[in-house]
């Protein structure tokens, strides 16, 4: 009999619960919601944690001024600890249950490609945030992306060499999903610029010592340059052995090491080195008449004000994601899927941290080369590279 | 011979750090025939709580110590608190054990610490020392002076302190031992507080070299667990020479043959070994002790 009675008031708790579900849900039947599954927490946090501040710091910012067309955002965040089988339910909580206008999200590039299919059964306009180059090719309706591609970077590396005359290469490439990645799109391009790779290395991501690789690539007869397609701290450990074994040629590291924390761990090894990466890491060495400049320098303060951390290129993504977003909503006068889906595909001229987006049917990136700014490491911090503009 | 000479030295670098970490694997396995999986995490342990301290100002010194302190607690307080109330488990049910450990102690390191990569300034500097055209980083001795200090510590320990004899027995015989008058649940939580101290020192020693980052343990015990069958498991000596072989294994493996090949020639290696020598190079003489 008593445990009855002790149930009671629980029952009453979930009733009372039941009720201010349905009248919070009634509440925001007015707003417009947006959805985003990222990877906060996880081996992938330091890409989805910025991109989660990011988001959160300028949806509040724009509800403060007024929201959209009269109307407040609601952010909706789930976390998929880096799993593309969570990312998978969570796009599938999105659109059933709490029926998103679009989803700015997507860390990885497998989560995104795990979710792509949902979004475009259900047509509600995806911008991933991730790198691969599948997410947007061949082109999915409602599937766009924010971050330059792993080709890109190759492309703006092979430039550079291509105009310093250093076009007899080696190449040390991880061989975790990045490497791999990068390493392909690399020995597609290289012919287009003349590039020969006469020795083509590897190491696992968590090896301590690539002296042995690096040997290998220092004795191959007419080496000019070396490229190291890495991610994580493999390429701090590839520049510190390049050093050791005195490597005379000039050495490439990809965007994948633009942060702070390459240049910390690599230490002093890490000087000349060169990289492509967006024009945020300089924001405040772009030229005044540079048309990014307002837009890296305002996020870069935005947000270490908001959060006292360092700005990340990845955080940049979700804020390009986010505006190209508002803007297609303010154009489509509403917050229809599919219009807004036209009106993000309409986007052009529409500047943001990674460079200027021209999105286009046939290409839901719209970024060009110029995205990438040539960048080189010199008493541990970074500069614009002679030659680039 | 510049060539062969540069991938002796990697294959030595590398070699020495799976040595500092079988040297972990040997102490609780002398004492208790288990296989500790949350050895790595000593290891990480040792790397981490170094970085913190030194990033809030404390000496280097003083900072290994405190490390080497703390995961001698963390391997204390394993051993009260999970393995010691499964005392009578079976050695496979206490491994498993250690497993869960491991997953806990690096999800506790990944609030407290952070989910970056970190690194400790090397003992003597950055310049490479040249030796007949190839080059080593002063590091890589310290490391193999550090594993080669600690397999003398560990003998001497074992054969000439009581303690050290006390521990022999319980693994020999828990129930004799016992009956000797030996406190054996003491034994063998010292030997966790040990192989804790013995983890944090090779993670200090190695960090300069590896980098280190909340889940580092987990490679690091995999390749030390690999170093240690090969030597023969509980026997220091033959961590160190297992850990060595394994490492000059991928090192040739990456130079001579193919980069994208280096851990499956290292996987061979050990596989024609434990077949011909089940015990590992040096087991059968752990099998006479007894």
């Amino acid at each position: 009999m008593t445990k009855r009675f002790r149930l009671l008031p629980l029952l009453a708790a979930g009733a009372a619960l039941t009720v201010a579900t349905a009248a919070g849900e009634r509440a925001v039947a007015q707003d417009i919601k947006i959805g985003s599954v990222l990877s906060a927490t996880g081996p992938a946090s330091f890409l989805g944690a910025p991109e989660e501040k990011t988001l959160r710091l300028y949806v509040d910012t724009i509800n403060a001024e007024g929201g959209i067309l009269g109307k407040k955002l609601v952010l909706v965040v789930y976390d998929d600890g880096g799993d593309p089988s969570k990312a998978r339910t969570f796009a599938g909580r999105l659109v059933d249950e709490d029926r998103v206008t679009a989803m700015v999200g997507g860390t990885t590039s497998g989560t995104s490609l795990a979710m792509a299919p949902i979004f475009e059964d259900a047509r509600v306009p995806f911008i991933s945030l991730a790198g691969a180059v599948e997410i947007i090719e061949p082109v999915r309706k409602y599937v766009f992306k924010t971050p330059h591609t792993d080709r890109m970077a190759c492309e703006k590396i092979f430039g550079d060499l291509k105009a310093r005359g250093l076009v007899k290469i080696g190449m040390i490439s991880g061989t975790d999903a990045f490497g791999k990645s990068m390493r392909e799109q690399c020995l597609k391009v290289a012919d287009k610029y003349g590039v020969t790779i006469l020795a083509d290395e590897s190491y696992s991501a968590q090896d301590s010592d690539m002296t042995p690789q690096l040997t290998n690539i220092k004795n191959t007869p007419g080496i000019q340059a070396v490229v190291n397609p890495g991610f994580g701290q493999g390429p701090a450990i590839v520049t510190r052995d390049y050093r050791q074994i005195g490597v005379a040629v000039p050495l490439y590291e990809s965007h994948g090491v633009a942060s702070k924390s390459y240049i910390q761990l690599a230490g002093p090894a890490a000087d000349g080195v060169r990289l492509p990466a967006a024009a945020l890491l300089v924001a405040e060495q772009l030229p005044k008449d540079d048309a990014q400049r307002p837009v890296v320098v305002g996020y870069k303060q935005t947000y270490e004000k908001a959060t006292g951390e360092p700005v990340s290129t990845f955080g940049g993504h979700a804020y390009d994601g986010l505006f190209i977003l508002v803007d297609a909503m303010k154009r489509a006068g509403g917050a229809d899927p599919t219009k807004v889906r036209d009106e993000i595909e309409k986007t052009t001229h529409f500047t943001g941290t990674g460079g200027m987006f021209n999105m286009s049917p046939t290409d839901h990136l719209g970024l060009d080369l110029s995205a990438f700014r040539m960048l080189e490491i010199r008493n541990g911090d970074w500069y614009l590279a002679q030659g680039d503009r | 011979m510049a060539e062969f000479l540069q991938f002796c030295f990697s294959g030595l670098t590398v070699g020495s750090v799976y040595a500092l970490v079988a040297l972990g694997f040997t102490v609780i396995y002398n004492a208790s025939n288990v296989v500790n999986f949350a050895q790595g995490e000593f290891v990480m342990l040792g790397g981490m709580v170094t970085v913190a301290l030194l990033a809030a100002s404390v000496p280097l010194p003083v900072a290994g110590v405190a490390a080497v302190f703390v995961a001698a607690l963390v391997g204390l307080a394993l051993h009260r608190l999970a393995i010691e109330p499964a005392r009578g488990s079976s050695p496979v049910e206490l491994i498993i054990i250690t497993i869960g450990a491991s997953i806990f102690i690096r999800g506790v390191a990944q609030v407290v610490f952070d989910k970056q990569f970190h690194k400790l300034p090397a003992f003597s500097g950055d310049a490479p020392i040249h030796m007949l055209g190839a080059t080593i980083l002063p590091q890589s001795l310290w490391v193999l002076g550090g594993a080669g200090a600690i397999v003398i510590g560990l003998h001497l320990f074992s054969e000439h302190t009581l303690v050290g004899k006390a521990a022999a027995a319980t693994a020999a015989n828990r129930l004799a031992a016992r009956l000797a008058g030996i406190d054996t649940t003491a034994i063998v939580s010292l030997s966790f507080a040990l192989a804790g101290a013995v983890g944090a020192v090779a993670g200090i020693l190695i960090t300069p070299i590896t980098l280190t980052s909340y889940n580092a343990g987990t490679l690091l015990a995999l390749k030390g667990f690999a170093a240690g069958m090969l030597g023969g498991m509980g026997k220091p000596l033959g961590a160190v020479l297992g850990g060595l072989l394994l490492g000059l294994a991928e090192a040739f493996g990456a130079g001579y043959v193919s980069s994208a090949y280096k851990d499956g020639i290292a996987f061979i290696v050990i596989l024609v070994v434990l077949l011909s020598l089940p015990q590992g190079l040096l087991g059968k003489h752990s099998a006479e002790r007894v």
